[in-house]
């Protein structure tokens, strides 16, 4: 089962990382901060969404993966680790059975992208933390997440579109 | 828009499943008593909100001050980058809290009976 990676993933799975990585430094020197933690947009995720449609289900596991542990080395520290680590294999694993039911395009996938992220995010912090008070932040989290999600899957879809145009 | 028939239903019921905690958590407030300092998940010190006091939480490198008036508590000054705590604003429902997520701090308003002592520090 297990075949070698052809020159041509190697260079996809190149590509897509450093481009994640390049739109979640964009989205770090972009100086937003809401009054609640964790409110954001998400541009890294327009790649795993792309993935998850165009490449396959390992690459976009691997490109999220490798995103977080790079920009981690290169920005972050253990805390904020575990932290990301927690949003983006939740929100993978949320958006791959979105995917697989069939029933949603780009955008509600991304929707479901970006709030799982948030509730995995809230659900280590409030594990970190050890405090369940957290719970308050939820509502605004789901919302920012479904509306963040919306324009990453709108995006994302857009450009799903195009490049399968442009691949044949 | 029928390619986006699910979607709708998706964000729909994320956008009332919010609309559900918040009116839960909006309806079972009710007056705080005290406000509970915890750091890195260890209890550093409990402060009555009715009593004003300016408090220097870790009082090192990291650093929230946190201040109590008039019923209301907030974070004025903070060593954080993101001052995020600052940002939260002023708290004093039961439940209600600042995190300061750099410095692992949580202030956390804890309503009911009031502590035996003004201020409990480790």
């Amino acid at each position: 089962m297990k075949k070698k990676l052809t020159g041509k993933q190697i260079a996809e799975y190149g590509l897509m990382t450093a481009l994640a990585m390049v739109l979640s430094y964009i989205e770090y020197l972009i100086p937003f901060s809401a009054a609640v933690p964790g409110v954001k947009l998400g541009l890294a995720n327009i790649v795993v969404v792309f993935a998850l449609y165009r490449l396959g289900v390992p690459q976009a596991f691997v490109i999220s993966l490798l995103r977080v542990v790079l920009m981690t080395f290169m920005f972050g520290n253990a805390f904020a680790f575990i932290y990301s680590l927690s949003g983006a294999v939740l929100s993978l694993c949320v958006m791959l059975l979105m995917r697989r039911t069939g029933r949603f395009s780009p955008v509600g996938v991304g929707a479901g992208g970006g709030v799982s992220h948030n509730i995995g995010q809230i659900l280590c912090a409030m594990l970190l933390l050890e405090t369940k008070r957290l719970i308050y932040y939820l509502p605004i989290l789901l919302i920012s997440g479904a509306a963040a999600g919306l324009v990453i899957g709108f995006t994302g879809g857009i450009v799903i579109e195009r490049l399968a145009k442009e691949q044949k | 828009m029928k390619r986006y028939k699910y979607d709708t239903i998706f964000v729909m019921a994320v956008i009332l499943a919010a609309a559900l905690i918040w009116l839960f958590s909006y309806l079972t407030r009710s007056e705080g008593a005290y406000v509970r300092v915890t750091v890195n998940g260890e209890l550093y010190g409990e402060y009555p909100l009715n009593t004003d006091t300016k408090v220097n939480i870790g009082g090192g490198d990291s650093y929230n001050i946190l201040i109590i008036q008039g019923g209301e508590a907030w974070i004025d000054e903070a060593s954080c980058p993101d001052k995020l705590c600052i940002k939260q604003g002023k708290i004093r429902y039961d439940g209600q809290s600042v995190i300061c997520l750099p410095n692992k701090m949580v202030a956390e308003v804890i309503g009911g009976k009031k502590p035996e002592f003004d201020a409990v520090v480790k």
